[in-house]
Order: structure tokens, then sequence, then C-alpha cells
């Protein structure tokens, strides 16, 4: 079970020297282990790759938080693939001893982990898969998330459709985890202040065939359509919505991801689309701005959202073992140190709800030239509602 | 569903349909002709449109990365038919799967290293930018109209050789009796590097077309090598003509299930093939 095929899991420990530290610890103790759990190859390669140098980046940073103790990284990469997950985790937890687990991108992914790991020593922390599960019925007191829930992004948006006179809307999205929960999070909000969801549409993932989709939003004429759609399908969605001429006619809601990342190979097809994410890459906050020309310096391009929660992993765990002056042999004092932190992000501050998950601000941004621009706070300090979740 | 919509339906789904006998035009002309099972078709594809994004990008015009990405294309197909393809005509198909599978790997490891994991797009070329009125609501891009015509310029040409030219008669003859042509004096391996390379070459010009509509994404290559593999069992292995028919069905097909039931759309081909082979094992054209 914990034996790992040479071939298909690059297994890479690299150590990362601490800064100098006058801490009379420095000397004890093992070093800590960082297992880092996230797709290097793949589709979702480039967000692995974004996490783990966020990881990488807030640990040397913070180096001198760390009381002398040395970080010894482990990483292996999940290829997305949830069937590996079990067995990936349970090396890390078994044969690596980890004591913290930074992974996975891949909700599917998160789930096997989840399982092997829920109720363990090792802490986890996930820097993206946003899987309602994760922080709700799953959830555990040793599981942390920096990222977000799928409920955290949309729900706002349905306010903003409300506001802006929008009484119909049309809802897609494919047919898994995080597609319907996008859609049912906007209906939430949406129907409750009035609104219809004159047609919702789920597709089989990851097909990208929209065409006969889009024609039939032209067709049945909505105020307003929401989804959810991510990476080459949101590309696609957007480039084809616009072909067809909708955009400027019927506005285009969506979850974050449809235009994160994506912006670039969209083109001008994405101008006007409004979305509601936890961050924006030109939001401004001090933290930001320096996050960013750090990681520009570091890394030659700027960073992303997954760099960010990455990032933000990394400040969880150097705040913590700041806390705890090195000392974390006792996971429960580990765990009880981290839901009191307040995590410095360059999206702002957050703290971490009950179930673990952030309280963090959503925001409503447009795109302008190219840019995600930030419009306004959609929701203040917005808490998941991490429904099922028994801590 | 109105007149109107349907209209709009079928448009899309001719359209669709099109773009997949293109791809698939060159999978069964390869299997047709060589008995090649070329499953690295799809990674042609997506070097196709991975090579037009970077020329695009590099010469600013359109029409000059297509002609590089095309001529590109038909070099890297020579080049592999000489010193991969060629070992295995003696070989089974097993070996070939592998072979070809191989090559997929090889592949989507190149495009990681050489152009990295983001995904892309490729602009419509501004004189084709523009879009005609089509319903109250929306409009028909004009760069969608242009991408049919091609398919069904490419395709007539490629009726026109196979059936009328001496290239095509070769081809014919090879396919029936290699040995015969062979010993006639016509020099069968040139032949066959010819039938690969413009194999590839269409694999190629697919993704060319399709990625100002599409996304550039690593593995976009395997999902088009399944629909193309349905397509293509669908119309019979190795028919030019059952490709062209089993393409327009899948495209209509999907399009129409893509409307009317979501949920299923993506099995309700892979039904159709099931009923299409338990009538007529062979595909529709088989010979």
């Amino acid at each position: 079970m914990s034996r790992i095929k040479p071939l298909a899991s690059v297994v890479l420990a690299t150590t990362l020297t601490a800064g100098l530290s006058t801490s009379a610890l420095a000397a004890a103790g093992d070093p800590v282990k960082i297992g880092v759990m996230l797709p290097f190859s793949g589709i979702y390669a480039q967000l692995g790759e974004a996490g783990r140098d966020g990881l990488k980046l807030a640990l040397k940073e913070h180096a001198d938080q760390l009381h002398g103790a040395e970080i010894e990284f482990i990483e292996l990469d999940t290829e997305a693939k949830p069937s590996r997950a079990p067995e990936l985790a349970s090396s890390l937890l078994n044969q690596h001893e980890a004591d913290f687990v930074i992974g996975p991108v891949h909700s599917g992914v998160a789930m096997g982990m989840i399982k092997m790991l829920r109720g363990k020593d090792t802490i986890m922390i996930i820097p993206n898969a946003g899987s309602a599960a994760a922080t709700g019925p799953l959830c555990s007191p040793n599981v942390f998330r920096t990222s977000f829930s799928s409920w955290q992004p949309s729900y706002p948006m349905g306010k903003v459709a409300l506001e802006k006179g929008y009484k119909k809307v049309y809802a897609i999205s494919w047919n898994y985890g995080m597609g319907r929960e996008s859609l049912d999070a906007f209906a939430e909000s949406f129907e409750a202040g009035g609104g219809e969801i004159v047609e919702k549409v789920l597709l089989p993932f990851p097909s990208t065939n929209f065409q006969s989709h889009v024609s039939d939003i032209a067709d049945e004429n909505p105020d307003a359509v929401f989804t959810f759609f991510a990476g080459g399908g949101a590309i696609k969605f957007v480039k084809d919505y616009d072909a067809m001429g909708l955009r400027g006619k019927i506005p285009l809601l969506g979850s974050g991801f449809l235009t994160e990342g994506t912006l670039q190979a969209q083109g001008p097809a994405a101008e006007g689309v409004m979305t509601g994410l936890h961050y924006a890459e030109q939001l401004d906050v001090p933290k930001n701005q320096q996050f960013r020309e750090a990681f520009h310096t570091e890394y030659g391009h700027y960073p992303d959202i997954y760099a960010v929660q990455g990032y933000d992993a990394g400040q969880a765990i150097a705040n913590t073992i700041d806390q705890l002056k090195g000392d974390i042999s006792d996971k429960q004092a580990v765990i009880g140190t981290m839901e009191k932190l307040t995590i410095d992000s360059p999206r702002g501050q957050f703290t971490f709800s009950r179930a673990h998950n952030p309280v963090q601000n959503i925001y409503l941004r447009e795109v302008k030239d190219g840019v995600n621009v930030v419009q306004s706070v959609a929701a203040e300090a917005l808490e998941d509602p991490a429904r099922g979740c028994r801590i | 569903m109105s007149t109107e919509l349907f209209f709009v339906q079928l448009v899309n789904g001719v359209q669709y349909g099109l773009l997949l006998f293109l791809i698939a035009s060159g999978l069964t002309l390869v299997f047709g002709v060589m008995g090649i099972l070329n499953l690295a078709h799809g990674s042609m594809y997506m070097v196709g449109a991975y090579l037009v994004w970077y020329f695009v990008t590099v010469t600013g015009s359109f029409t000059l990365g297509a002609l590089l990405s095309a001529v590109i294309a038909l070099g890297l197909g020579i080049v592999i038919e000489r010193v991969l393809i060629q070992r295995l005509y003696n070989r089974n198909h097993l070996d070939q799967v592998l072979l070809t599978i191989g090559m997929i790997f090889v592949f989507n490891s190149l495009q990681s290293i050489l152009w990295g994991n983001d995904p892309y797009g490729v602009a419509v070329p501004e004189a084709l930018g523009g879009a005609v009125p089509f319903t109250d609501n929306s409009s028909y891009p004009v760069y969608r109209i242009f991408a049919a015509l091609i398919c069904v310029a490419i395709a007539a040409a490629l009726y026109f050789v196979v059936s009328k030219t001496r290239l095509g008669m070769l081809i014919r003859a090879g396919e029936s009796n290699r040995e015969m042509v062979e010993a006639l004096g016509v020099n069968i391996k040139s032949l066959y590097t010819i039938v690969f390379a413009i194999g590839v070459m269409l694999a190629a010009v697919s993704g060319i077309i399709a990625a100002p509509m599409r996304s550039i994404v690593p593995g976009m290559g395997e999902s088009v090598l399944i629909t193309c593999f349905v397509v293509v069992v669908i119309g019979g292995m190795g028919s030019i003509k059952g490709a062209f028919v089993g393409a327009l069905l899948v495209g209509i097909i999907s399009t129409f299930a893509a409307v009317l039931v979501p949920t299923m759309s993506n099995m309700i081909i892979y039904i159709f093939m099931i009923l299409v082979l338990l009538a007529k094992p062979q595909g529709l054209f088989a010979k």
C-alpha cells in the first residue's frame, strides 16, 4: 500500500535551511516534515506548481518565525487522479510521518486524502479543492483549508444579480461536485430574494460542446446567465458565448474561476463578465502588492489565486510554529493554535471558521481591458455554513 | 423546441460534424491504406493547435502561422513514418497500439516542456471576425462558416485525389494488394510515407482550424481521439465516405442530445454506435 511506484511518482525531498536563529531550540528536535501532495503533471500541473511555489515562498519569508526548526519537503505528484490519493496520503502518513500535508488541487483527490488522514495526528491543509464536504460532513479537527468552499464565491452572486435587476437567470455548469454546488449556492440567495432560475443545465464533465447550449440561451432570452466553468472549459464557454453574439446582450455572471487564469486566452470575449471570488490580482491591499513583488522576484512571473492559497498554507504553518515556540509535538496544541490564527493574506486578513474554512471577503469583479477589476465587496467576512460538520 | 431553434441546432451540428470529419479522415485514411492504427492521431490534432498558437503569437498573422504549422506537421509526419511507423508494417495491431500510445505520452510531455501547462487561446483572424445575424438574439460567427467551408473543400479534395488521380489509384491498389503494386515497380515505401504524412497533416490542420474556436489545453488530443474513433467505427474503419457520414451523424446527434438530454449527452453517441454495430457489425460503409 505504501510502496511508491518509482516511475509514477517523483519523490523529491529538499531541505530548506532555516535562517540564522538565536533560539536555544535550534539544535534540538527533528525537522518539520511537510508533505506536498499536488498535481505536477496532467491538466492541473500549473495549479499545483503555483501552490507549491507560494508555500515555499511563505516559509522562506517567515524563516525567522520557525525558531530554528528545519523544514523538510516531501513532494508527491497526485497527477490530479483521485485513485492515487489514498496511496500517496498513506505514504506521507505512515512512511514519512509528515507533520503537515499540503494538498490537493482536485476535490476528488481531496476526498481520498481526507478518508486517509482525518482524525490522525498529521495536519492536512487544503490549498485549493473547494468541495463542500471537506469542511462539511467530512470535516475533522486536523483538516484545515486556506482556499474556499464551493459555496463561498457563488452565494453572494445571487444577491448581486438581484441588485442588478435580473429576475430570470439561466444556470449552466458541469455535472460534478463543484459545478452542482456552485449553482445551488447561487440559487440559494437568488431564489430567496425572489429571483427565478428559468433553466438549469448540468453537462457531463468535462464536455465542452457548448455551442448548442449557447444557441438555447439565445432562444430562451433570460435576463442573465450564471455559470461555473474552469480552465479550458471556461475559455471555450466565454468564447462561444461571445462568438454567438450574446456578449453585451445577456450579462454573463459566474464563480470567479470562469476568468481566473483564463483571461489571456479568452481575450476580448471576456470583457464585461462579472464574477465573485475571494481574490483579485489587483486587489488594493498592502500585503497583496508586497506579495506580488516578492513572488515575482523569486519566480520571475506574477502569482495567481493558487499561489496565494499555497502561500497562506505556508503562513499558517509558520505562524503556528512561531506561537508554539518551535515545539509542534503536541498535535492538540497545534490544532488549537491554528484555529485561533488571523492570517495576513494577500486577499485581506482571514480567520478560520469552526469547520476550519476561511472566513473571508468575496469580491465582485468585472473584466475590463483584460483585467478582473474589483467593483465592490460582494460579501464581507463570509463564513461557509458548513452543513453537516460536527466539530 | 421551436422550428427556429431546431434549425439553429442543425447548423451547429453540421458545423461540428464537418470538423469531426476532418479530424477523423486522417485516421481512417492511414488505417484504410496502411493498416496502421494510429492512436497518436489526437496528439497530432493537439500539435496543430499548439503550433498555430505559437506561430500566430510570433508572427502576428493567422495565415502565416497556419501555413507554417501545416508544413511543419507534414514534415513531422514524414519523420515519424520513416523513423517509427515503417518498422510496424509487418507487425500486429498490438505492437502498433503500444508504439502509438507511447507517442501520446511523448507528445504530451513535449507540449508540457515546450509550452507549459497554461491554457491558451488564438484570436479569430480579423478578416473573418464578423458575424451574420442568425436569430433575434444571436448571430453566427463568420469564422465558423469559413471553418465549415474549409472542411467541405478538404473533403472534396480528398475525394478527388483518392478516386480520380494516379496517386489515388496507387493508394487504392496498395490497399488491395501491396505485393502486386510493388512488383509492378511502384515505390510503395514512399507512397506510404506520403499517405501517413497526409494523415498527420489532416489532424494538425483540424487543430489549426479549431484553435480559434476552442481552448488550447494539455490533454486536448485524447478527448478528440475517442470521438474520432466513434466516428470511424460508425462509418466503417478505413472508409473515407463512412467517416464523412459518421462525422455528420455524430455531430448532429450530439448537438441535439446536448440540448434535449444534457446529462446524458456524452453517452448518446456511444449508444448510437452500439445500435449501428448491432445492425452492421463492420460499420455503415465497410468494405
